[in-house]
């Protein structure tokens, strides 16, 4: 093991921010060719997208880490987002392309929400009821969970109307380079509306690092609390895969720098610094792969190698245990 | 008091705990014995509100475990299970720090920081009180979560087994600790216990359990005798008494 030095939270935090701002920055600038106010406006649009992005990963991450007691799952990982994309996907088979077409898109996103918070707080008590909890199995089921859910939209996308599948791809195939404007500010709303609920709840989520049953001695009411908690997942979940769509393990390559960074447990330090270093690796990656180095697509491939290879690390030490 | 009425609790067809009914009231240290699967952890489970019974109820200074708001009863009763395994990496510190959350719900004054101090330094570990739990023994952690319900300062402490993984020194230690904790005035603490030696030199009174309902209730001197050890326990031996104190010696 090694020596623990103890590491300022401060310090830590301060460092993360400006290279945070840092990234923004540089993205909004770098390379810039043609009229500012074109750039910034179309810069700043994905750069807001990115934030809202980073955010709801981040603390979304974070927030299901300390519900489960564990740091290997996240919601992408137990295939929530799977979950969000077949939702948008029979959403769109149901109404037909024109029907969807015709209703709002900040309207469709509200009802897909909702329809999220209910669905995933039913997969959640499916995979984590009972005492007897076994992480292996539970990993197991969301990742065929995930699988399932994919397989069925990609199955719907198949036989639905050639017509359909246009307005669905224009709504739905969102990622990093493509965002949907239109959602950015109910996503934003959302991530605000997430905080305002979850704010004055960080010291109780600190009990509930110690465990369910420790939280409930020490006076916290954890089914209340872990009900409204999970919905405030659900509705980040949806707000970021709306936005970019799927990240598998974004959120657990942020949310575990974050714990190897803090020397605390506490959400209040913790969250800010899983959040900026989402920013970092969203606003800075894309910037650095664009700019620098040339490439168009490839942050998402990037971070899923870079989480992916984290996730088998986490994993392989856990087990090791 | 802890007032435990007609309580029942079964797992598929077995009852773990039978219609229990026992009044503990303030003060002095209560041990509970009885042979493994007699119902012990979970009647204090129950008692703590960790675990619902079927039927029955427990009242904890008149307020009735299930229907009082969580903080309300955490001030008035600490528990400390058996399993000591924490997910998050946390020092002694930031553990026993918890202790006092009933009382400032997360934002401690340097009143709760001097009885978190107070509390490490009561089971012995202020020499190390920024390790991380990680880095401990298993009797150093369990003496850690000891302290953190020290530190909770409730009027009734509920201890699971609290003397696992202890070597001979460390469970004297401990029990003079709890003995001190009960003698304060108005504080009571309950103690599922494995050993009956321990049981016999530490405790006021013993309720003995078997098969989810108790079977015996008392002073010490009333409870720990030959038919304890040969229908509840099943073993051969003799209960001999050296200084007023009851003894147990198993036949080889």
């Amino acid at each position: 093991m090694p020596p623990d030095r103890p590491r300022s939270a401060r310090l830590v935090l301060v460092a993360v921010t400006s290279l945070a701002i840092l990234s923004a920055v540089a993205f909004m600038t770098l390379d810039a060719k043609g009229p500012w106010s074109f750039i910034l406006t179309h810069r700043g649009i994905r750069l807001a997208a990115l934030i809202t992005v980073a955010y709801a990963i981040a603390v979304s991450t974070v927030l299901f880490q300390t519900l489960t007691g564990n740091r290997i799952l996240t919601p992408a990982v137990m295939g929530f987002d799977a979950l969000f994309l077949l939702l948008q996907t029979s959403l769109v088979a149901a109404l037909g392309g024109a029907g969807a077409g015709a209703i709002d898109p900040r309207l469709l996103f509200s009802v897909e929400c909702l329809a999220m918070v209910g669905l995933s707080g039913l997969l959640f008590r499916l995979l984590f009821r009972g005492e007897g909890r076994n992480l292996p199995l539970v990993v197991l089921s969301g990742l065929l969970f995930g699988a399932l859910f994919r397989s069925l939209s990609s199955f719907l996308q198949r036989v639905m109307d050639p017509n359909d599948f246009l307005v669905l791809q224009g709504r739905a195939f969102a990622s990093f380079n493509v965002v949907d404007p239109s959602l950015i500010g109910v996503a934003a709303l959302l991530a605000i509306a997430a905080t305002i609920i979850v704010l004055p709840r960080l010291a109780e989520l600190d009990v509930l690092v110690l465990g369910r049953d420790r939280a409930t001695g020490l006076g916290v009411d954890t089914a209340r609390l872990s009900a409204i908690v999970f919905a405030v997942v659900a509705v980040l979940v949806s707000a970021s895969t709306a936005l970019v769509g799927p990240t598998t393990f974004f959120g657990l390559l942020v949310a575990n720098l974050a714990y190897l960074l803090i020397p605390s447990a506490q959400h209040a330090k913790v969250l800010p610094v899983a959040i900026g270093l989402a920013i970092v690796t969203l606003v800075g990656g894309q910037m650095l792969l664009e700019r620098v180095l040339g490439f168009g697509t490839a942050l998402s491939i990037v971070i899923d190698f870079v989480g992916g290879v984290t996730f088998l690390l986490i994993l392989f030490r856990s087990g090791r245990r | 008091m802890i007032e435990i009425d007609k309580v029942c609790k079964r797992y598929g067809d077995t009852l773990v705990v039978d219609t229990v009914s026992l009044a503990i009231p303030r003060g002095g240290v209560v041990g509970i014995v009885g042979p493994n699967g007699a119902g012990k952890s979970t009647l204090l489970s129950i008692i703590s509100r960790l675990m619902k019974s079927d039927s029955g109820r427990v009242l904890v200074d008149g307020l009735d475990v299930m229907k009082t708001p969580g903080r309300e009863l955490a001030r008035r009763l600490s528990v400390m299970r058996q399993e000591n395994h924490v997910a998050a990496r946390l020092t002694i510190r930031d553990l026993v720090a918890f202790g006092r959350f009933p009382h400032n719900r997360g934002r401690p004054n340097r009143d709760d920081q001097e009885r978190v101090a107070a509390a490490i330094a009561f089971v012995g570990l202020d020499a190390m009180a920024d390790r991380f739990l990680d880095q401990l023994s298993g009797g150093q952690r369990q003496r850690a979560f000891v302290a953190m319900a020290l530190a909770q300062d409730a009027d009734y402490a509920l201890f699971d087994e609290p003397l696992n993984n202890l070597d001979i020194h460390h469970a004297v230690s401990m029990m003079r600790l709890f003995r001190r904790m009960g003698d304060q005035p108005g504080k009571t603490v309950v103690i599922v216990l494995h050993d009956l030696n321990i049981a016999a030199t530490y405790a006021d009174r013993i309720i003995v359990m078997q098969n989810g309902r108790v079977v015996g209730d008392g002073a010490p001197s009333e409870v720990i005798n030959g038919h304890l050890l040969s229908e509840v326990f099943r073993v051969e031996g003799d209960v001999i008494e050296i200084d007023g104190r009851r003894v147990v010696s198993v036949a080889p």
